[in-house]
């Protein structure tokens, strides 16, 4: 077994064991409801802890949709750069100019 | 080629600066309005991708090449890549909102229920979007200057 293999068995395990925590941690379908999801966006006042709570108040957004996309979901929107890096990447390499 | 008559490129020069403008005020109110980095930098670029149909891609290669569009895009991506990692250095994690709540660059929180437009908030997300505005403007921009050239040049050969 060379040297390559064996890290990469090593940083499979890594990886599989990431997967099967998230896999026993995950939520039960259907949980939390729709309601508790709007009740988390909205937000509004916590009695106990006297404080404001909700994604305007986490974020600073007041556009919730932009809080999403550039906080909560910054992975999705760090894939969508990426597909843009790589077909600007592409075509440049397609229509390049070349020597005569 | 030198693009099209005098008519268009007149009317097109005057128009390219409202619709820069307006592109930049579209990413630069992300956090406020509908809106962000992808459309407003999609805006700038169909500007610009205007100003290519009406002078021709060989003066508008000779006005910026294709290389200085590539470091801007590569700027722009890596901008958005080190502000996440800032959350990962700083806060509690990737994508972690750094700047929210104090009152540094972008610090503000408004108010419960608040619908005024304070453009002092958001923390680290106004940064994202110029770092992903810039990344789209060179970006959609490159695409449309180097496929426009190649063209050109094919029809120049024949």
């Amino acid at each position: 077994m060379s040297m390559r293999n064996a890290v990469a068995a090593i940083f499979f395990a890594i990886v599989c064991v990431f997967f099967v925590f998230s896999a026993l941690m995950i939520h039960s379908f259907g949980v939390p409801d729709a309601t508790d999801m709007d009740d988390r966006i909205i937000g509004g006042f916590d009695m106990e802890n006297n404080t404001y709570y909700g994604a305007q108040n986490e974020t600073g957004a007041n556009n919730v949709v932009t809080s999403v996309v550039f906080d909560y979901r910054g992975f999705d929107t760090l894939g969508e750069a990426t597909i843009l890096f790589t077909a600007v990447a592409g075509v440049v390499l397609v229509f390049r100019r070349l020597k005569k | 080629m030198s693009g099209m008559s005098k008519i268009v490129k007149t009317i097109s020069s005057i128009t390219f600066p409202f619709v820069f403008i307006y592109g930049l005020y579209v990413i630069a109110h992300g956090h406020l309005t509908p809106g962000g980095g992808f459309q407003g930098g999609a805006i700038v670029a169909s500007g610009c991708a205007m100003i290519l149909v009406a002078y021709g891609s060989v003066w508008t290669m000779g006005k910026i090449k294709e290389k200085n569009l590539s470091i801007l895009e590569s700027l722009g991506g890596f901008c958005f890549i080190l502000l996440a990692f800032l959350g990962l250095g700083f806060g509690t994690g990737f994508f972690n909102n750094l700047f929210v709540g104090n009152e540094f660059l972008f610090g503000e929180t408004p108010k419960f229920n608040s619908v005024a437009a304070n453009f002092n908030t958001a923390g680290v997300i106004p940064l994202m979007n110029f770092a992903v505005g810039l990344k789209v403007i060179a970006g959609l921009f490159a695409i449309v200057l180097v496929m426009a050239y190649a063209s050109s040049i094919r029809e120049d050969e024949k």
